[in-house]
């Protein structure tokens, strides 16, 4: 499940030009700052999410050529770490702890409020598009079970009611 | 274990008749804390109140009742202090004019006297975002002392002769360890990497750590790479760390620019470089060996030991690793000597341990107490036992790889051996109560599923056998299982943990094992009755069940 408290990047450049727009400079910055070197990857996967809000293709296969790591392996690092995401994201996002506290204080009803808003929202609110909904094994903050991220925003000890009504307040 | 004096005023200023100082950690800040933080100071300066200070800290401890206020000076700490809720500020203002006092007294609630402070001693008292805090409460002696008067080798002694065994788990013992990697010969380098991918679901500790007090952290880094001839460290921060993340770099770039970590460490010829490398979201970089792959820019896989990491680690070079919590501990060993550490503890587990504690106690946050405390200590007087009408059932220990103890152990030492022998672990240190509502069956199939989407697949046992066991333990919770499951369950546990390549495989049966051990009844029920006594698997509750007739 991956975590994507990154915003949501609609204005994406086109692709295959990798010197325009500001977004493959910071990419080029960090590969630079850590000497081009293959160990770097994963550090520099990390900016590349941040910048572009995930990885397609034309980005993995440009990173992975200036660092001197086969397409396999690039490809291989992204999909392993759950953190890394290869599709578009949503325009807003509801991650939902599922840590133990939050498991036991009732992160599943949590889940099934969110599905609920999906679902009534019918096919317009395909959870690609309006929202994206995931799943994290523990954020940290238990003293707060059950917690939940919305657009980034930290909601603890959450009655699936309202989070229902703040996703739906999107 | 007196706690440090709150940081010094600019020289020559007077010290503030009473200060109010803020949490700044992940966990109160959610809670509204930077909002809390600048209302206070609009609030104070509208009273004028020029004599008091408001400052942000890190975690003061008791995390489910923020956003926390501590006024040092009168020894209170003001709870809920909500933003845009005057009336939760007034105790507080109240307090700080000197006209009343209000909040909870440290010096006599169970919560905060009960515990015993050495790598928590800075939590809440500085601001981890400012070295000069850091420095006004001794940070950095324990440093210049090793590397300006000290060799190697008395520095490592000192160590062995604390007692000090890793944080992070498996307790085996630090100085030890740091000796291992200091003989190697590492012609090509050595290095020092410090553990933060705090991954078991319910620890929160190292975090609070990384937050409040950062320096630390480094500080222990860095006498660890003068011990061990290191010269360059990585902190490895799980990605869902960014607050923790965020402050070990600015606390990496002040620590340079006043020379303690870089080319002159103190003004000597020893160097020390750390940087920074972010997980992934990946539980089994945890692993040493998998946290070795995955700082040189691979897929987190784990791969057999030994090599152990102290003589081929990263780039195949001797590698010293050492968890947050252990790291945070060196300082005050350095400043108090060993003999002063192994005087707190236990026989085998010497020194504090820093919890987490979660679930259905009253007081939920971050403790930290002496090895050997009780758990019945931790759940009842600091943790102040479970809501009313809720009855204890069960503290689970240890992460993934743990277990779960249940009542007729409560009045067991917390230490390794004591954990260990009873079928759970230390772990990292995230404690979970349970009270008679959590099911332990769905509580193993909780972990179990946890282990099988968090294996990296490399090794069959563990890639297959997790999967295997969490169907057994889904259809005990679905009620459909027979005693042919639970025999497949037991005999697939023992596999699993002979078999596995890593420590994530050979741990992830302990929560069935330790159930299975205390709670077996309730296995029984779910399976021959169809019956879930605590009434919270998917079956129901009282009624066997009926296959779902009759859903609207």
């Amino acid at each position: 499940m991956a975590v994507a408290t990154v915003q949501p990047d609609p204005g994406r450049p086109q692709a295959g030009v990798p010197s325009d727009g500001g977004r493959w400079d910071q990419v080029e910055a960090k590969m630079r700052e850590l000497g081009y070197r293959p160990d770097a990857l994963i550090e520099v996967l990390h900016t590349a999410q941040e910048a572009f809000g995930y990885l397609d293709p034309e980005v993995l296969s440009y990173v992975g050529d200036r660092l001197g790591v086969p397409q396999s392996k690039a490809y291989g690092v992204a999909t392993f770490y759950s953190y890394f995401t290869l599709e578009p994201v949503a325009r807003h996002s509801c991650v939902v702890c599922t840590g133990t506290a939050c498991y036991l204080d009732g992160a599943g009803a949590l889940l099934g409020a969110v599905t609920g808003v999906l679902a009534a929202r019918g096919k317009e609110a395909a959870p690609d598009r309006w929202l994206s909904l995931e799943e994290v094994r523990c954020l940290g903050p238990c003293s707060m079970a059950p917690v939940a991220v919305v657009d980034g925003e930290v909601h603890g000890k959450l009655s699936p009611p309202e989070l229902a009504s703040l996703v739906e307040a999107l | 274990m007196s706690a440090a004096a709150p940081a010094a005023a600019p020289a020559g200023a007077q010290p503030p008749r009473a200060s109010a100082n803020v949490c700044q950690a992940a966990s109160c800040l959610a809670m509204g804390s930077a909002e809390v933080c600048q209302a206070l100071e609009a609030e104070v300066a509208a009273a004028g109140l020029a004599d008091v200070t408001v400052r942000r800290v890190g975690c003061l401890g008791l995390c489910a009742a923020g956003p926390l206020v501590e006024v040092p000076e009168q020894g209170r700490i003001f709870e809920r202090v909500v933003p845009g809720d005057p009336s939760s500020h007034e105790a507080l203002l109240a307090s700080l004019k000197g006209e009343a006092q209000g909040g909870r007294p440290v010096a006599s609630d169970p919560f905060y006297s009960r515990q015993v402070k050495v790598v928590l001693e800075r939590c809440g008292k500085v601001d981890p975002e400012n070295i000069d805090d850091y420095l006004a409460t001794g940070g950095y002696e324990a440093l210049a002392k090793v590397v300006g008067s000290m060799s190697p080798d008395e520095v490592t002694s000192e160590v062995v002769k604390s007692g000090l065994r890793g944080r992070g788990g498996a307790g085996y013992p630090t100085g030890l360890k740091w000796r291992t990697v200091a003989k190697e010969a590492g012609v090509a380098g050595k290095f020092v990497v410090c553990n933060a991918d705090e991954g078991d679901p319910g620890a929160f500790m190292d975090r609070s750590v990384m937050e409040s007090s950062p320096h630390q952290v480094l500080e222990g880094m860095a006498i660890a790479g003068y011990a061990v001839g290191a010269n360059r460290g990585y902190v490895y921060v799980r990605a869902e760390y960014p607050l923790a993340a965020e402050r070990l770099a600015l606390a990496i770039r002040q620590a340079e620019q006043k020379g303690y970590l870089g080319a002159r460490v103190a003004g000597t010829r020893f160097s020390f470089h750390v940087e920074l490398r972010m997980g992934a979201g990946a539980y089994v970089c945890g692993e040493e060996t998998a946290l070795i792959a995955s700082i040189q820019g691979e897929r987190g896989t784990p791969r057999p030991r030994p090599p152990y990491p102290a003589a081929s680690g990263l780039w195949g070079c001797p590698t010293l690793i050492n968890n947050v919590e252990t790291f945070a501990n060196v300082p005050s060993i350095i400043k108090r000597g060993g003999e002063w550490f192994s005087s707190i503890g236990t026989e085998r587990s010497k020194g504090t341990k820093v919890f987490s504690l979660a679930g259905a106690v009253k007081n939920t946050g971050v403790i930290e107490v002496p090895m050997g405390l009780t758990l019945r200590e931790i759940v009842f007087d600091i943790g102040a036992g479970l809501a009313p009408g809720r009855r204890f059932k069960a503290v689970q220990t240890g992460g993934p790889a743990g277990g779960c103890l249940p009542e007729e152990l409560l009045d067991m030492p917390v230490d390794y051996e004591s954990l260990t022998q009873a079928g759970s672990m230390m772990g990292s240190g995230g404690m979970i109560v349970m009270d008679d509502t959590s099911c332990m069956v769905d509580v193993a199939k909780f972990f179990m599923d946890f282990c099988r989407q968090e294996s990296c697949g490399k090794c069959v046992p563990c890639r297959v056998g997790t999967h295997e066991m969490w169907r057994s333990l889904d259809r005990m919770t679905r009620g459909v299982a027979n005693r042919r499951d639970l025999e497949q369950l037991e005999s697939l546990a023992g596999m699993v943990r002979a078999m596995s390549l890593c420590g994530l495989g050979q741990g992830a049966p302990s929560p069935v094992f330790s159930t299975l051990r205390y709670f077996r009844d309730e296995y029984l029920a779910h399976i021959d009755e169809h019956v879930c006594p605590a009434g919270s698997c998917p079956m129901g509750a009282a009624e066997p069940v009926a296959a779902g007739v009759g859903q609207a």
